[in-house]
């Protein structure tokens, strides 16, 4: 919407749009100031805004007594790993849904939607003996396979309202040309379905780093993730706000940053067919 | 136009997918019947046999179900009406020509990055607690009483950390559906003398109203299961003031260890969630459909 | 840079000599992130030159998060660990179902005598030792000796809840935010209901009669309640309700309470390096009635081994050395005296560089004031002074916390709390099978 404004109307806008950011952005904000603080200045009253004594005593101290590095690798390999999983498993689906629908369509995606319906609390005994039977408790593999299916139904549905975009002829075209349907995926859908999909691995990516009960309830050591690294921190004896906020900080800091970084493909992208 | 190969190979590429969300979705169903009808206490081994249908009497005969199910439904709605009609303000202002526009996206977008425990962690210390939070530093500055925000107004408390993490979500998805709208179509009613109220009212409204069902629809289903806020911040209290479905099914599992009930109390939840599901669809479905 | 080079050679020539000539031992150790546990996990070189086969992986968890985790696994016999770190609560329950694996065994240097017999009854089931205490606590009173003087008062070393009102009125200044008294409030069996359970026993409360009958329509807990939200209405702080353990920790250390009674391991935080009044402070038994039982409580956070362990020498070895006197020893070599963890063993308090610590004959008093076996006025058939040993009580102390917790937040008066948590408990233990 390229429209002209005036100077002024620009200047408010501008005002206005940066007090909203910034009230939603200030407890993220706070909570990085406060992790540079000492324990005694992060409960100070008044509070101390910027002129405390900057410290990174409370990144050293979380350092010594948590192996950042681990949790953050497991993170990154759950995260990615049920991502990867998922679009495996989705692209074909969607793709099926999109281009092949039958009268059964809709409800196949409400039905997969709803799968997500069952209070993870309620099943957490079923799966945890199911998963010590298996052996997955503890295992990368284990935890990939149980973020990939709690963000299946949610990226199946976002990857079928993109493919739905796609205009038909194109692949009748294809078609014509006599491309398989392997390489019709392959080279036809695929680079127009890019940015849909990417925008989709962003989101999946968020939503597997942040998922907080599987990832506490089933992993010990060898599969924890960073949300396994926060509980360790959220009520210590003694003052642990400033090394809480370190800590909050470094596990959302790689995301933080990424989401930064990907926004306007988020931004272009998180449609779920809202867009017509 | 399909044809029967075509569709034969579709459904060779949907079956991967359907049947793990099926297995995932029966085995742990089936499992959480069977358990719901069995005494199955984890902290009694020697406890066993059929309990039949005492555990689902007993999960919703307990004085706390009725307010569990009215706050999870407030919950519910009061995050969805926050993060709609504030998403729907901020993706209307961001949308506008502004200094800093990539800026302004990013910081209004970081909350939907924080994972939800650090983010209750951050509200209830940093900003909530009476004595050294943010707001009661704030209430004291202007004379005021400190209000304590998780003691006095524990539901609203949470309702306002959870929407917090979900207005980025929806304003990114309104956003994007406000961005399509064609300004020609904006322009000529403007031309026609429609103010902007009348503008919002008759061309954008409609043109969110798939938006804003779709947003309705993700987050309800994410919203419905929400407890690890209230267990960081309130932990269901006062009294029960904030004890909401899966928190009250949590302490049956985590608490008591009670196995039977827990998994009762799940396909209690299960069905009430797909009543709302079911009313949801009546409700707005069609503007979903093509 | 060539120490540290000779160091990275040695540490790889010792791997590799290691590697070679034993097979290591992983055990996986839970424990609670509280200060004493991160202490330890400081002075692992010790261990592992006493153990160079064995090697330890951390579990280290906000305490409801470790509890639910490490429930789960043990009664699914999920053998996710080799070494828990659990409380007076659980010991007693599991060591019954036959979960923990016996500690009797432990070698001589032990000394398992020279545990305090108040915290070894509590983790002794039929006889046999079911878990090492790492460190043990009682609660008590802490007060602001300035603020006394000040209101020209003393804090008796014994004071009564009539003691305990006079002196939180006269130190009370609401407009200066300073708060005669400050107590837990948050909803939670270990939380508000810790305290709540002991001080009643000092009001002649119980849980339950010898029949298992809920008492709280007793005009003992109707007494209890009362002076509770007497004291925290009329000079606790604001939010009280939410208020557990740190919150108030940390508003002591700022100097917004004139006393604060908890667990007696805050002794040496409010007297420690972030405290503004750490000069300020003085200690007193926690209060009674004259009805021959105090208000404090018995707690002791200690390490067992799961009985499906399939470690259990190499888990033995290292809670042997994390729960022996060369422990104490250790801490106090490298972070002195005042940072050992107390209330565990004999020795410690004849050691006369302890006993100069302020808060070190305090604590020892209020632990050997409880006893767990006998926490009431009248007779009651559980053991536990601030819990009731079942495993029912982790639901019950929590619906009973929340009707207490809304009747401090005003929601509830006294008599309705109190109902409330007569019907729900009642309930409760009918279901169990308690009540026939």
């Amino acid at each position: 919407m390229a429209r002209h404004i005036s100077t002024q109307r620009r200047a408010l806008n501008t005002a206005s749009a940066w007090t909203v950011a910034l009230i939603l952005f200030f407890p993220i904000l706070w909570t990085v100031l406060t992790s540079f603080k000492p324990e005694a200045q992060a409960v100070a009253s008044p509070p101390i805004f910027l002129g405390f004594d900057w410290t990174l005593q409370n990144y050293v101290d979380v350092n010594e007594q948590r192996d950042y590095f681990r949790y953050f690798v497991n993170s990154i390999i759950i995260a990615l790993g049920s991502t990867a999983f998922g679009l495996v498993l989705a692209v074909p689906a969607a793709w099926s849904m999109a281009f092949v629908p039958g009268r059964k369509t809709k409800d196949l995606l409400m039905w997969m939607l709803s799968t997500k319906m069952m209070p993870a609390v309620g099943v957490l005994v079923p799966i945890y003996l199911l998963f010590k039977t298996l052996g997955l408790l503890d295992t990368r593999f284990g935890m990939v396979l149980v973020l990939t299916l709690m963000n299946l139904p949610i990226i199946v549905w976002m990857l079928y309202t993109y493919f739905k975009e796609i205009p038909g002829e194109i692949l009748e075209a294809a078609r014509m040309d006599g491309a398989s349907l392997r390489s019709e995926i392959l080279y036809v859908l695929t680079p127009m379905a890019v940015p849909g999909i990417a925008s989709t691995v962003l989101l999946n990516i968020i939503l597997a780093w942040n998922e907080a009960f599987w990832t506490i309830n089933l992993t010990v050591t060898d599969a924890a993730p960073l949300t396994k690294f926060i509980a360790g921190f959220s009520s210590p004896q003694g003052l642990f706000y400033a090394k809480l906020s370190a800590a909050s900080t470094m596990a959302i800091a790689p995301i933080l940053i990424m989401g930064w970084f990907s926004q306007k493909q988020l931004v272009r992208g998180l449609t779920f067919g809202a867009v017509k | 136009m399909a044809t029967q190969s075509s569709r034969s190979a579709a459904r060779l590429m949907l079956s991967p997918t359907v049947i793990l969300l099926l297995v995932w979705m029966i085995v742990p169903l089936a499992m959480t019947l069977w358990f719901s009808l069995k005494r199955y206490n984890l902290l009694y081994p020697d406890r066993t046999g059929f309990n039949d249908f005492g555990n689902y009497t007993r999960f919703v005969l307990s004085p706390a179900f009725g307010g569990a199910v009215v706050n999870t439904l407030i919950l519910v709605v009061g995050v969805l009406v926050i993060t709609v009609v504030l998403g729907i303000l901020i993706a209307l202002l961001i949308d506008q020509p502004i200094w800093g526009q990539g800026i302004v996206r990013i910081l209004v977008i970081s909350p939907f990055f924080i994972m939800p425990p650090v983010a209750a962690l951050i509200w209830k210390n940093m900003f909530m607690n009476p004595t050294n939070g943010l707001f009661a530093e704030a209430a004291k500055l202007l004379g005021m009483a400190p209000i304590d925000f998780l003691g006095q107004a524990p539901l609203a408390s949470i309702i306002l950390i959870v929407a917090w993490q979900w207005l980025p979500f929806a304003t990114l998805i309104l956003l994007t559906a406000l961005q399509s709208l064609s300004s020609e179509e904006l322009e000529a009613a403007e031309m026609d003398g429609a103010g902007a109220i009348q503008r919002f009212w008759y061309i954008m409204l409609p043109h969110l109203a798939r938006a804003i069902t779709v947003v309705v629809l993700i987050q309800t289903i994410f919203l419905l299961g929400i407890f690890g806020e209230i267990l960081v911040t309130t932990n269901g209290g006062p009294g029960t003031a904030s004890t909401t479905l899966p928190y009250l099914i949590y302490k049956e599992a985590l608490l008591d260890f009670d196995v039977g009930t827990a998994a009762a109390g799940g396909v209690v939840a299960v069905i009430l969630a797909n009543i709302v599901a079911f009313f949801l669809m009546r409700a707005i479905g069609k503007n979903l459909d093509a | 840079m060539t120490v540290s080079l000779r160091a990275l050679l040695g540490a790889t020539a010792f791997v590799a000599l290691t590697g070679a000539a034993f097979a290591e031992t992983t055990i996986t150790v839970a424990t609670v992130n509280n200060g004493d546990m991160i202490r330890m996990q400081g002075l692992m070189d010790d261990f592992y030159a006493k153990n160079p086969d064995i090697k330890v992986e951390w579990v280290t968890l906000e305490e409801n998060v470790l509890r639910q985790n490490v429930t789960t696994d043990i009664a699914t016999n999920g053998g996710q660990y080799d070494v828990l770190t659990i409380g007076t609560y659980e010991v007693p329950i599991w060591g019954k179902q036959g979960w923990l694996a016996s500690l009797n065994d432990l070698p001589a240097d032990y000394d398992v005598d020279d545990l305090l017999p108040a915290i070894r009854g509590g983790l002794t089931v039929d006889g046999n030792l079911m878990a090492s205490p790492f460190y043990g606590e009682s609660s008590m009173v802490m007060y602001r000796k300035d603020l006394m003087d000040a209101a020209g008062l003393t804090m008796p070393d014994a004071p009564t809840w009539a003691d305990i009102e006079t002196a939180a009125k006269a130190m009370t200044n609401k407009d200066a935010e300073q708060y005669g008294i400050c107590l837990r409030g948050k909803a939670g069996w270990g939380e508000n209901m810790a305290f709540l359970t002991a001080m009643s026993n000092s009001f002649g409360a119980s849980w339950f009669d010898m029949d298992w009958k809920p008492q709280f329509d007793s005009a003992e807990w109707k007494a209890t309640l009362d002076t509770y939200l007497g004291l925290m209405t009329n000079y606790g702080p604001p939010g009280a309700s939410n208020n557990g353990f740190n919150e108030n920790l940390t508003l002591f250390q700022q100097g917004k309470c004139g006393m604060w009674i908890d667990a007696t391991v805050a002794a040496s935080f409010v007297t420690g390096k972030d405290s503004t009044v750490a000069d300020k402070v003085g200690f007193a038994l926690a209060p009674d009635n004259g009805l021959g039982k105090r208000g404090n409580w018995l707690w002791a956070w200690s390490l067992a081994i799961p009985a499906s362990s399939q470690k259990q020498d190499a888990a033995k070895a290292f809670i042997n050395w994390a729960t022996n006197k060369d422990y104490l020893a250790l801490v106090a070599s490298k972070e002195g005296w005042a940072n050992v963890p107390p209330g565990t063993r004999t020795s410690l308090y004849s050691n006369p560089e302890y006993a100069s610590i302020g808060f070190a004959k305090m604590t020892i008093d209020s632990i050997n004031a409880a006893d767990p076996n006998a926490p009431t006025v009248k007779p009651v058939p559980y053991v536990g002074v601030q819990f009731v040993a079942i495993p029912e009580f982790q639901g019950l102390g929590t619906t009973v916390g929340q009707e207490f917790s809304a009747a401090l937040a005003g929601q509830k008066t006294a008599d309705e709390a109190l109902a409330a948590a007569q019907a729900a408990v009642t309930d409760e233990m009918t279901a169990a099978g308690y009540i026939k």
